[in-house]
């Protein structure tokens, strides 16, 4: 038993917005395998659930009329991985939110749960980020839309208003068509691991494949929230692709990233294997990218 | 005030009807209700795999769900695989052949997510299959005996030699 004031539950995404104005202090619960285990821990002990998990209308994944990628927020890792739209398009969050947990895991985690809760160790939000992916929230007023990097205010606290649940993440086609990426996990093991550090690089090539047409990179537990790294993009745009450009790209990475030291790893190691996940992800990115190395 | 809900859904192939408390995980039901004691209680925070289920067709930790999210769903735990005559499933016998369980607390969890991974009909490598596994902890640490249960379950049925495993 679940040391749980009440249980609301949602049959349609109005009635969850519905539930979430009338009891503002309860928690949001899609697949719990972070709220359940931090109430049986006592953190969130005592406190009222709203389950979202049943409202069947926020799972799956489509390419809207522009093209878009829509997932579900209640879209679970397995699903997404599995998923043929993003095996095609963005192949590289399906290898990244296959490194979640271990396989129960990512069968009942959420692309919105690992969002909504604002962990910077989130194994998808690295990938999100770096491929500009859109927010969708819905609630009293309507629906809206912003940027991820938006969507997170600061470590555990993303911006989720009144009565607002999130809906869906979309990824429009500008931000992934010509894109090829790579996500790399350092952890002390494969399976039920969090990240000590993620970085996830993509990269769109010229036509002759010799130079950076675009690169985008962003860390998981390089700051507070995840993040992108401006100074190593800017960098690399235009740049040619030689070994030299890439190792100055990686390097520029330090200007940003501002890690801290916990137990998981020490700030001085996650800013080295920051410099050297950045080069290997690159290099990765190029040669998915139809370029070489 | 208690709340309970009314959950309607087929364990092992059987529609079932439960009255549940909301609190409850679906490990507290399927063992208090339907005594399915194979479901285990071991961590209790989703890391370990004793309780893991079948929930259409998909592995889930069962302490870290819901009772209430079993409506409408088919459930199945380790009590389904045994024929009505009380034979083992050939998953059950090889872990017994292999001597793939020591203290036997993990089994159940195991085999249902080597059920999973069998019922997909391909075949994996060796690397695969120890990702497919990694969702469970073995305390008495028999991971190779267990890995050579699956391997060759996995072989045999896909009408394949398993001389060399």
């Amino acid at each position: 038993m679940y040391d749980m004031k009440a249980l609301y539950e949602a049959e349609s995404i109005e009635h969850a917005v519905k539930l979430r104005v009338e009891h503002p202090e309860a928690q949001i619960i899609a697949g719990g395998s972070d709220v359940l285990v931090q109430m049986r821990e006592g953190r969130r002990a005592g406190k009222e659930l709203i389950s979202i998990y049943m409202i069947d209308e926020m799972r799956g994944i489509s390419l809207d009329e522009n093209e878009a990628i829509r997932i579900g927020s209640l879209t679970s890792f397995s699903h997404i991985t599995k998923n043929p739209i993003i095996q095609e398009h963005i192949n590289v969050l399906g290898e990244a939110v296959d490194m979640v947990g271990g396989p129960q895991i990512r069968n009942i985690g959420t692309i919105g749960g690992n969002t909504c809760n604002g962990v910077t160790s989130a194994d998808s939000a690295s990938t999100l980020h770096a491929w500009d992916a859109i927010v969708e929230i819905t609630g009293p007023n309507g629906i809206r839309r912003i940027p991820i990097k938006e969507f997170y205010i600061k470590a555990g606290t993303v911006d989720l208003r009144e009565g607002e649940i999130q809906t869906a993440i979309i990824i429009p086609k500008k931000a992934y068509e010509g894109y090829k990426g790579h996500y790399i996990k350092y952890g002390m093991r494969n399976a039920m691991e969090i990240a000590s550090t993620g970085c996830s690089v993509n990269c769109k090539l010229s036509a002759d494949k010799k130079h950076f047409e675009d690169v985008r990179i962003a860390y998981g537990v390089a700051g507070p929230v995840p993040m992108r790294v401006p100074s190593a993009e800017e960098f690399i745009k235009g740049k040619e692709i030689t070994m030299e450009n890439i190792e100055g790209f990686a390097k520029k990475v330090l200007d940003d990233i501002m890690p801290r030291d916990s137990w998981r790893a020490s700030k001085e190691f996650r800013q080295h294997i920051a410099v050297v996940m950045a080069k290997r992800a690159l290099i990765e990115s190029v040669k998915l990218s139809g370029g070489v190395i | 005030m208690a709340q309970y809900k009314l959950v309607k859904c087929i364990i092992n192939g059987k529609y079932t009807e439960t009255m549940v408390d909301v609190r409850a995980s679906l490990t507290d039901m399927l063992r208090n209700d339907y005594s399915l004691t194979s479901v285990k209680k071991g961590c209790e925070v989703g890391e370990c795999g004793a309780c893991n289920v079948l929930i259409d067709g998909e592995c889930f930790n069962s302490c870290i769900y819901l009772a209430v999210w079993a409506d409408g769903k088919n459930i199945r735990t380790l009590e389904s695989l045994m024929s009505p005559d009380g034979e083992l499933s050939d998953i059950q016998q090889a872990f017994v052949e292999e001597a793939a369980i020591q203290c036997g607390f993990c089994t159940p969890g195991f085999i249902m997510t080597a059920v999973e991974i069998l019922e997909s009909g391909k075949e994996y490598t060796d690397e695969e299959l120890r990702k497919l596994l990694s969702g469970h902890l073995c305390r008495c640490t028999g991971y190779e005996n267990i890995m050579r249960a699956v391997k060759k379950t996995m072989l045999k049925r896909l009408g394949k030699s398993v001389d060399k495993v």
